[in-house]
């Protein structure tokens, strides 16, 4: 039994950490600047992570990716073309659809679904409004027509491996917006000294991190299951790592926001984003408490 | 990576399990009965070679890999076994303060179950304060007179030794006036007091009342003043996450829960599933890190809060499967909440990770 990263995996998201750093948002402001984007756009585009699945890259590897860049809140697709790939290798710019909405499909033109055995695609129309401000989801227009069918198997994976994505995005959210908090409850003086030395500020920030701890652990197993554990154990094993991750990241994003204070509610500071980001990815793929098998190992 | 168990770790796992099959069922599991028969437990299980895992070789232990405590805990609770007994924190105080001849002496009995401890720490005036503790011991010639008040102190009745920590220069900083000892429990001057807990268990903690009871000067454990350093081993270590076998109990509640409530599982027990699941991988995670030389600081602070919160979200979901009328699931749910005292507070355990881990401090 071991838990670890191999040093390639750490390598990879090391190398996912800096370049979420590099090119991603750094405030608000960012957001909006065109040519910030666009040199991100194309560094990811180079790395080829877009397409780490049909790649031969693990779970682990997508879920390490999906993570840092959850955690720079990295404003290029990314999950959605990553789990395209795995249903629908070789089609550049094609991202997935959920709930009949194109996700993720910022600079796409096609989205995929995994109807049954079979792999269907639409073509990506307008944004539509949604409370992410790093991604963008899309109408998709005209009939699906079927464009592939996996093997059974391979199929029967992707609904694990599509919620372990969402959980690393989590995941990576609520590290950014604990990060935030913290950094932000250091300088903050109110009663001549740091916020962060009360410990009405700092023990929700203590819980935070435990919370985070506990979901890199779920989300570490599922994201190892997706690919070597059968198709029905990892899909247990991803529900198990979405409702902690969820909850977790949501309660993370909050206790941002309130440290934050007055500051917290507004749009210009960089909290709000990132629980927008972690209430996107709860509620792509959800997975509600009932669904929880009880007969744990 | 690879959860899965390695060829030896899967040997290991079905020996236990055969071990199991034949002996578990003659050993209470919960309440008084458990904590009368721990010392049966705990002697049974080292004599078949299934207690002491990663200790030192030289003191009676196996030095496996932390592992294979993991895969001692859930076999445990597969088997409906009682759960590992709790020594790790005492090994490792007396393993790292103590001297060759204190080791050799006490550690193999300690590892065997031969010979029953109890750890002498926390006071009436003393809890999360622990530098504040007021019990005393003097010099008089080649030993220590001790007088003083512990309160939860774990098998305290039935305990050979004793673990204490004595002030012995009340005019040293509070920090530096501490040392640690090892008392013989069974002597004039020390006076047993039970202590009920809300789940009504009497025999888990006790108070002892140390009246002029003496110890060697030998059995002093490091230096003189070395006592706080000791402690801070010790509380470390009770939150290691090797430790945290009581993780792998939590899924045995759960499953029985689960059986009892069909189809309609109450939210709380699918949330205690899930928290319960967690922690069982955050240990993994947890120990696999141990493979690379990580040494836990103030890290099991934060494996602490989660075991805490497992535990209490098992609590709550015995509560809403039993209501409050079964008696079983109340002391269940009852006995979870000193889960977030015991070994030290919630409240402590994140002033150590805001001001350690976060860098918060004042």
């Amino acid at each position: 039994m071991d838990a670890r990263l191999t040093a390639e995996q750490r390598e990879l998201r090391d190398a996912a950490a800096r370049l979420a750093a590099d090119l991603g948002p750094k405030s608000v402001l960012d957001l909006a600047d065109a040519e910030r984007a666009a040199r991100l756009e194309k560094a990811v585009a180079a790395t080829g992570w877009r397409t780490l699945r049909s790649d031969g890259a693990s779970g682990v590897e997508v879920a390490l990716v999906a993570e840092e860049f959850g955690r720079g809140l990295v404003d290029a697709p990314f999950l959605g073309p990553s789990l395209a790939d795995d249903l629908r290798p070789g089609a550049p710019g094609t991202t997935i659809a959920a709930g009949g909405t194109a996700v993720d499909a910022k600079g796409c033109t096609e989205a995929v679904v995994l109807d049954g055995a079979e792999v269907r695609a639409g073509d990506v129309g307008a944004p539509v409004p949604g409370a992410d401000l790093t991604r963008v989801n899309a109408a998709i227009t005209g009939p699906l027509r079927a464009v592939a069918e996996p093997p059974p198997e391979h199929a029967a994976r992707w609904p694990a491996l599509a919620i372990v994505v969402t959980c690393a995005d989590l995941v990576g959210a609520a590290r950014g917006a604990h990060a935030l908090a913290c950094d932000y409850a250091k300088v903050r003086e109110q009663y001549g000294r740091a916020i962060g030395a009360n410990q009405a500020v700092a023990h929700p920030l203590a819980e935070g991190l435990a919370l985070i701890e506990g979901s890199v652990s779920v989300l570490r197993h599922a994201a190892w299951a997706v690919d070597e554990l059968p198709a029905a154990d990892a899909l247990r094993a991803a529900r198990i790592a979405k409702v902690y991750c969820a909850d977790a990241a949501r309660t993370v994003c909050e206790t941002a926001v309130q440290v934050h204070g007055g500051i917290g509610n507004t749009w210009d500071c960089l909290a709000h984003v990132f629980l927008r980001r972690a209430l996107a990815s709860a509620h792509l793929f959800p997975v509600r408490l009932e669904e929880i098998d009880l007969g744990l190992s | 990576m690879d959860y899965r168990d390695a060829p030896a770790e899967a040997a290991f796992r079905e020996r236990l399990r055969a071990w199991l099959a034949e002996r578990a069922a003659d050993f209470p599991t919960s309440g008084d009965d458990y904590w009368t028969r721990q010392g049966d437990w705990h002697r049974a299980l080292y004599g078949a070679g299934f207690f002491g895992l990663s200790w030192p070789r030289e003191h009676g232990g196996q030095e496996l890999p932390p592992v294979y405590d993991v895969i001692l805990d859930e076999e445990l609770a597969r088997a409906g076994a009682p759960p590992r007994p709790s020594l790790g924190y005492l090994v490792q105080g007396l393993g790292r303060h103590g001297s060759a001849e204190l080791r050799r002496r006490f550690l193999p009995g300690m590892i065997a179950g031969t010979e029953r401890w109890c750890q002498g720490f926390s006071e009436p005036g003393a809890g999360s304060d622990l530098a504040s503790l007021t019990t005393t011991a003097a010099r008089d010639g080649d030993a220590y007179v001790v007088h003083g008040h512990k309160i939860w102190t774990s098998y305290s009745d039935v305990a050979d030794h004793c673990l204490l920590l004595a002030r012995t220069d009340p005019d040293a900083p509070r920090h530096k006036g501490i040392s640690a000892f090892v008392i013989a429990m069974d002597q004039p001057g020390v006076e047993q007091r039970p202590l009920r807990m809300i789940n009504g268990v009497t025999t888990e903690f006790g108070q002892v009342l140390f009246d002029g009871a003496r110890v060697p000067a030998d059995r002093m454990v490091g230096a003189p003043g070395e006592g706080w350093a000791l402690a801070m081993t010790v509380v470390g270590h009770e939150r290691e996450p090797s430790t945290l076998g009581y993780a792998a109990r939590y899924g045995k509640v759960v499953r029985e829960l689960a059986a009892r409530t069909g189809d309609a599982p109450p939210r709380e027990l699918a949330w205690a599933a899930v928290q319960t699941e967690m922690l069982r991988l955050h240990v993994r995670r947890r120990l696999s890190e141990q493979l690379d030389g990580v040494v836990h600081g103030p890290d099991g602070s934060l494996d602490k809060l989660l075991m805490t919160w497992a535990e209490q979200a098992v609590g709550h979901a015995a509560l809403a499967v039993g209501g409050a009328a079964d008696p079983d699931l109340l002391a269940t749910y009852l006995y979870s909440r000193a889960q977030s005292v015991m070994g030290g507070t919630s409240q402590i355990q994140k002033n150590i990770i805001a001001a350690r881990i976060l860098g918060l401090g004042a």
